[in-house]
């Protein structure tokens, strides 16, 4: 039984087949996961594989399953989320595990670029800068939405994700809708297509996982429900 | 298709919406009372109200229902497919003609 | 059964609406084959209707209703996330609230004891 001074942490070692292994970590004060994960690949397991890079929450690198919750383990302090001195550490859910806790984040992409997350420019170098108002209803909505840094926190929380392979997840659809705001997009209706395809945000069934979970704050269910309306108005205003 | 359903799907739960309200109204009203096939079929025999009420309600539940059955047997289940969706249109037809022919029963027999 | 990253309003909102819903779609079949027994002067219906007399039964009607009283609101609540640009946390209240006062007064009315 490990004492207050001690954690145990169970961690996921292997592909999708593996298992859960136990180390004992001292606890000190301040500590993060990240900090655990770390001091266990120096100390008992040199070949644990995991990911972080910034180590101060910005680049959501670090993003793994926490005690059930996909989190970043450099902004989750361990007195925080350890029940009974217990950590139980996992790859991001919804993904392929490369190994122990680093998983594959080509699906993630492929549905983003599925949901036609990329911007398509009309302008050139020698027109103008284009006008945007940053009070507009529009780029507010485009701002509130920008944020993301494609940890994929949002993609592993979704439980429609996990249930139906064809769902291009809230990340994606929360890019989409701010591409749809943004006022320079050359494609609005090749956008609409994508959002409004097999997978895309039709798909959805409004859990709110993905805000729920998002580390940046930011609201994937609402740009998700906006699209919803986006399409659905199409009915009536024949978008193609 | 799939974008078919979706919209299908909200606009029969608006159509469904007040027609629910009112019979769960109805089913408060009823519950105190002592039901008899005789006494329902007092009320409920030649009235073009109530058959065309429900005849909208059993219409449009035979659209809504199958097709959220269908995302649950999709994403709970390995069934999906043609064959899934072929199992939905024949419930919703079932349903059309079992609650058409309650109706007939009810309202014009 | 429920995932830690399930713990949350809008999960359970939804699988309330999806549980009832499936309940619902299997019921109805069901309901209609009884409504039809009213073609059958043989008083099936009535053997029926005296067969729902008993106290299992009344539970399971009135389970039903709380399930159609469920989905109503659940769903209005769903409707109202998609199509209203209202905040999340007034879309929920909405919903609770709607759903709670239907579910209290129904029970009242009912009153299945």
């Amino acid at each position: 039984m490990a004492s207050a001074t001690e954690l145990t942490v169970w961690v996921w070692r292997g592909t999708d087949d593996g298992q859960f292994q136990r180390y004992t970590v001292p606890r000190q004060d301040s500590q993060t996961v990240l900090d655990v994960v770390t001091w266990i690949q120096r100390h008992l397991e040199p070949a644990l594989a995991y990911r972080f890079a910034c180590r101060v929450g910005m680049c959501g690198s670090c993003a793994m399953t926490v005690n059930g919750r996909p989190r970043w383990t450099c902004r989750t302090h361990v007195e925080s989320v350890a029940k009974n001195d217990t950590l139980k550490l996992a790859p991001l859910r919804n993904l392929p595990v490369i190994r122990d806790l680093a998983c594959d984040l080509d699906p993630f992409f492929e549905k983003w670029q599925r949901a036609r997350g990329r911007f398509v420019p009309t302008a050139t170098r020698a027109d103008p800068p284009a006008p945007v108002q940053p009070q507009s209803a529009e780029r507010r909505a485009a701002d509130h939405a920008i944020e993301c840094i494609n940890c994929a926190v949002c993609y592993a929380a979704c439980d429609t994700v996990a249930w139906d392979e064809t769902y291009v997840g809230p990340a994606a659809l929360n890019r989409a809708w701010s591409l749809m705001n943004d006022v320079r997009d050359g494609d609005r209706a090749g956008l609409t297509r994508a959002v409004a395809d097999t997978g895309g945000c039709i798909t959805c069934h409004g859990h709110g996982s993905c805000s729920a979970h998002c580390p940046m704050e930011l609201e994937p269910a609402m740009a998700v429900a906006s699209l919803k309306r986006h399409v659905l108005g199409g009915l009536f205003r024949r978008q193609a | 298709m799939e974008i078919r359903l979706f919209q299908m799907q909200r606009l029969s739960a608006l159509v469904l919406a007040p027609l629910v309200l009112g019979h769960l109204a109805l089913i408060v009203v009823v519950s105190g009372e002592d039901l008899s096939a005789a006494a329902i079929l007092e009320r409920t025999r030649g009235s073009w109200a109530l058959g065309l009420y429900y005849g909208l309600f059993v219409f449009v539940a035979a659209i809504h229902a199958p097709i959220g059955l269908r995302a649950i047997l999709r994403e709970w289940t390995a069934w999906s497919g043609r064959s899934l969706d072929g199992a939905m249109v024949l419930f919703g037809l079932a349903l059309l003609v079992l609650g058409g022919r309650a109706l007939f029963g009810l309202v014009l027999s | 059964m429920i995932r830690a990253s399930q713990r949350h309003v809008g999960f359970y909102a939804a699988l309330i609406h999806r549980l009832s819903g499936l309940a619902l779609a299997l019921f109805l079949p069901a309901h209609f084959v009884v409504l039809g027994l009213a073609l059958d002067a043989g008083g099936a219906m009535d053997r029926f209707l005296d067969w729902t007399t008993t106290p299992w039964v009344k539970l399971a009607e009135t389970l039903l209703v709380v399930a159609f009283a469920l989905h109503f609101s659940l769903g209005l609540r769903l409707l109202a996330l998609e199509m209203l640009p209202w905040s999340s946390e007034r879309k929920t209240a909405a919903g609770v609230g709607i759903g709670f006062s239907l579910l209290a007064g129904l029970l009242f009315l009912l009153n299945p004891l």
